[in-house]
């Protein structure tokens, strides 16, 4: 469907735009990094790097990206990528955005992307806060948590977001910390290899509204930064659960990978058996055999 | 069978009614075919219930030979299959009728002398023809026997295309099904002792006829407009267009989404446009309220769209299986700031295949969403129509890639306003790529909040549609272009106004209409048209509002500050009958609406739920 045009090896120099407008010490700025580098290694064709984002901080990602980018409705990234994803096999969508986009009110396309196994890369740029709208609860902000929402502390049980993914039937969930780059690096290159639906929950600190949030997880903050263990089965639903089920700060790594035909290949087959049916014909053709059948 | 008593009449309302497992719509269904082929014109009109199974049904054809204009006011023919059948739509047979009923179930009242009434053991005789006990099934074929035979019609070819509707299903079913019709077909009505045959049209048509419902039409209108990517979530009377082109678009390498929702569905359209294609999404009801907000997306980023909506019965779930128009604001305004995009409306079922194809033309030209705005009586109404001409009405509109730049910009403010978008896998000469984003942007798309800036893009955004409104041709008028009355119409309503515009002149009285099928923008000369008349009335199925008219009149009045505009409206959840716009009209124009004489309320069916 697409012309291929030869480009010239790229580096992170022509992938920045605009110097991104976050809070100084912001997590979301080590995530952008790592895109830069992982493009940067994987020379993605620059014309089809192709960037989502719903509505927040962490969703104004692709402004900061020079190439193609989406900045969409809030929660609403997810169908938005699906239909770029299902009607363009000749791209690799990664959608960005935050815990409130993906868990309040994008909670319902999670699962259905998840179970459909639409190919693309989801990631969550978790700060456990409203960041954009400053500092009201969210769907990942602990009990306790002080906002302008609950000025005396949250009330409601947070979402657990490892235990979401796996259950909605995503085929590849990771967890990491924005703080590590290397390792976040490691869970978006496997991502990107992934044949189906990806999600990587990345912890990534408000320094404004949310600061330490993340410390117990920080060598260098004196937390501990406990990978998943390397006995454990990525394809056991499971034990995938189980380590989700870890007390905070949780494990960083693979929690769960399967290989199950996406639904651009369900589609693709659709496509091909239908038109291996119909013949060659055109389009002219086809229309009036259809409508010789209401005559 | 010829039957040389045979009284020839160019015109006949049949109605059946029984319930919706009986298969009614299965015998207008083949009727409407059949007269398709045979240079009749037809329209079905049909209620169902909204509850799946079970409960009151009918279907009404109107056959004719020549132009059919509305499914009819008045039953000449009334198939009644129950008790209840009978009771209820009685009185919706003309004076000198025909009733046909089963005397197996029903009893009618034997001293009326108003129609004549034929009692025909529809049950038993089916029974003993295809045996078994299942009575619900196999009696509408019986009937089908029947009404051909009444009617003169061609049973072998009849016959024919029952044999290749049902092959898939079994010999056993083909033997059924072709038994009772035998059975029926055979019966002699020697009570009624009269046969009608149609007048053969002195016209025949250039190309083939086709026979289908508006939804059939919107679904290939929009393939053969080169749409390939879709998504919608079902809902009635929407969803039969989503399940077409599920089944459909995979034979022209297309796909179509069923969504987990509205809010997914068109976001999923609305990224399928943003990777280049014009994308469709589709809905009733509930459904449009849930798209507002990505509508308003799609026209701040200028994304070609088209959204679908078969009105129904609102608010809220309202009427689900019910016609109304009452969803004229929402596809006009709905969105929240200043959001131009283009609302059109089908007038019959063969203008949804043609409206549809050039709503993927407008969305692509003018780079913004375009709504059909259709309803649930032509969404389930069949008529004929001539085969389109494919070698005009196809094409291909895949995206192209080809490099743009340098200083691309898709946002330039040109004199047209209009967008054009590099989708992703295009490269840019110069480097710099674009991020397409529902915040205001500058000309290159960059977010840019500046006052001046917002100025330009909200006029550019709404020029666009200024630009197409000029090229539009005024709308046409049907009668004389000045006269005393003046009936202005949208969607559905077309074929009852006309009649009753017909009906009104044949009585002397100085009528014309007016169809508008641009609602936004508007088609220029329409303030023209209505100077050219003392009495402006706006018939549409909507209610009076609360200063006296309905929507589109609103619409009117405030484009045109003109009060000669009134409105025509009804919320029965019934299509116009021909007499009930011309009763309001009369009560109108002698002034007895004023003196509080009250409306007779046309609905015979009571809707359904
Ligand atoms: C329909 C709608 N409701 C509310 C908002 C306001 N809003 C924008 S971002 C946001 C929450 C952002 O939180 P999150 O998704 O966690 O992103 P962060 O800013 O923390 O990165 C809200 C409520 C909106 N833009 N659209
Ligand atoms: S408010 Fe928080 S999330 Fe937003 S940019 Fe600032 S630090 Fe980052
Ligand atoms: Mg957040």
């Amino acid at each position: 469907m697409s012309a291929t045009v030869a480009t010239a090896r790229y580096t992170r120099k022509e992938l920045t735009a605009d110097h991104p407008t976050w809070c100084p010490g912001c997590g979301d700025y080590s995530i952008l990094s790592i895109y830069f580098k992982l493009m940067e290694k994987r020379q993605i064709p620059h014309e089809k790097i192709t960037s989502v984002a719903g509505i927040g901080c962490s969703s104004r990602f692709p402004y900061f990206v020079n190439a193609h980018g989406v900045h969409f409705l809030h929660g609403r990234a997810i169908p938005f990528a699906t239909g770029i994803s299902l009607s363009r096999p000749d791209l690799h969508v990664f959608v960005f955005g935050g815990d409130g986009d993906a868990f309040s009110i994008g909670g319902n396309h999670i699962d259905h992307a998840a179970r459909k196994n639409v190919k693309m890369t989801y990631v969550i740029m978790d700060n456990e806060v409203y960041g954009l709208t400053k500092k009201q609860t969210s769907p990942t902000s602990p009990m306790g948590f002080k906002s302008k929402t609950d000025p005396t502390g949250a009330v409601d049980h947070p979402i657990e977001p490892m235990k979401k993914l796996i259950a909605g039937g995503a085929t590849f969930v990771a967890r990491t910390h924005s703080h590590l780059p290397n390792h976040v690096l490691e869970m978006m290159e496997q991502a990107l290899d992934h044949d189906g639906f990806s999600v990587i929950e990345c912890l990534s600190e408000c320094t404004e509204f949310f600061p330490g949030a993340f410390d117990s997880a920080n060598p260098r903050k004196g937390g501990t930064f406990q990978l998943v263990p390397p006995d454990h089965d990525v394809t056991d639903e499971v034990a995938a659960y189980r380590l989700a089920m870890a007390p905070a700060p949780g494990y960083f790594g693979v929690f769960y990978q399967v290989q199950r035909p996406t639904k651009n290949a369900f589609e693709l087959k659709l496509i091909t058996d239908a038109q291996s049916r119909a013949g060659s014909a055109a389009v002219r053709e086809l229309l009036q055999k259809t409508f010789q059948k209401f005559s | 069978m010829k039957n040389d008593s045979a009284r020839t009449i160019t015109d006949a309302v049949i109605r059946f009614a029984g319930n919706s497992q009986d298969g009614i719509q299965a015998i207008g269904g083949f009727l409407a075919r059949l007269a398709g082929r045979t240079d009749k014109d037809v329209m079905t009109y049909m209620t169902i219930p909204a509850t799946i199974s079970g409960g009151p049904s009918i279907y009404q054809v109107r056959l004719g030979t020549g132009e059919v204009l509305s499914a009819g006011d008045d039953v000449d023919f009334l198939v009644a299959f129950y008790q209840h059948s009978y009771e209820n739509h009685i009185a919706t047979l003309r004076d000198g009728g025909v009733l046909i009923y089963d005397s197996d179930t029903v009893k009618p009242d034997p001293d009326q002398k108003r129609y004549r009434a034929v009692g025909v053991p529809i049950s038993s005789l089916t029974v003993e023809a295809i045996g078994g006990t299942g009575k619900d099934k196999g009696k509408n074929m019986f009937v089908l026997g029947l009404v051909a035979r009444l009617f003169e019609l061609d049973d072998a070819k009849l016959e024919g295309m029952l044999n290749a509707y049902y092959k898939g299903k079994g010999d056993d079913v083909i033997r059924k099904v072709v038994g009772a019709f035998h059975a029926g077909f055979a019966y002699n009505l020697g009570q009624l002792d009269e046969h009608f045959e149609f007048k053969p049209s002195d016209k025949p048509p250039a190309r083939a006829r086709v026979v289908m419902d508006g939804n059939q039409a919107i679904a290939y209108g929009a393939i053969a407009a080169g749409v390939r990517f879709g998504a919608g979530y079902p809902i009635t009377p929407w969803s039969s267009i989503m399940e077409i082109l599920r089944s459909e678009l995979p034979k022209y390498g297309g796909t179509f989404v069923q969504a987990e929702d509205e809010l997914a569905a068109i976001a999923m359209a609305c990224g399928a446009s943003y990777a280049g294609h014009v994308a469709l999404t589709g809905t009733s009801g509930p459904g449009i309220s849930l798209k507002s907000e990505a509508l308003g997306w799609a026209v701040m980023a200028e994304m070609p769209l088209v959204i679908i909506d078969v009105q129904r019965g609102g608010p809220s779930t309202g009427l689900p299986t019910n016609v109304e128009q009452s969803d004229l604001n929402i596809a006009c305004f709905t969105a929240h700031g200043d959001a131009p995009r283009i609302v059109v409306a089908p007038a019959n079922v063969e203008d949804c295949f043609y409206t549809t194809f050039e709503a993927v033309n407008l969305a692509r030209e003018y780079s913004c969403p375009v709504l059909v705005l259709t309803d649930q009586a032509i969404a389930t109404r069949v008529e004929s129509f001539e085969m389109p001409d494919f070698a005009t009405f196809t094409q291909d509109i895949a995206p192209h890639f080809d490099p743009r730049g340098p200083d691309y910009k898709p946002y330039a403010n040109t004199a047209d306003g209009i967008a054009h978008h590099a989708p992703p896998g295009t490269p840019m000469v110069d480097g710099k790529y674009p991020v397409v984003t529902g915040l205001e942007h500058d000309e290159s798309g960059h977010p840019a909040s500046r006052p001046a800036n917002h100025v330009m893009m909200v006029a550019k955004r709404r020029r666009k549609l200024q630009v197409l409104a000029e090229k539009l041709s005024p709308p046409a008028v049907y009668g004389p272009a000045e006269g005393d009355v003046l009936l202005v119409g949208w969607g559905s309503t077309q074929g009852p106004i006309r009649e009753a515009v017909e009906k009104a002149r044949a009585a002397g009285e100085s009528v014309s209409a007016m169809h508008i099928r641009y609602l936004m923008p508007l088609q220029p000369g329409i303030g023209e048209i209505m100077d050219g008349f003392h009495h402006v009335f706006v018939v549409e199925l909507n209610d009076e509002g609360l200063y006296g008219y309905g929507q589109l009149a609103a619409l009117l009045r405030s484009r045109y500050c003109n009060d000669k505009i009134r409105g025509i409206n009804k919320t029965d959840g019934l299509p116009f009958k021909v007499r009930e716009i011309l009763d309001q009209m009369h009560r109108k124009l002698t002034g007895r609406e004023a003196a509080g004489e009250p409306l007779a309320v046309g609905g015979d069916e009571g809707g359904a739920g």
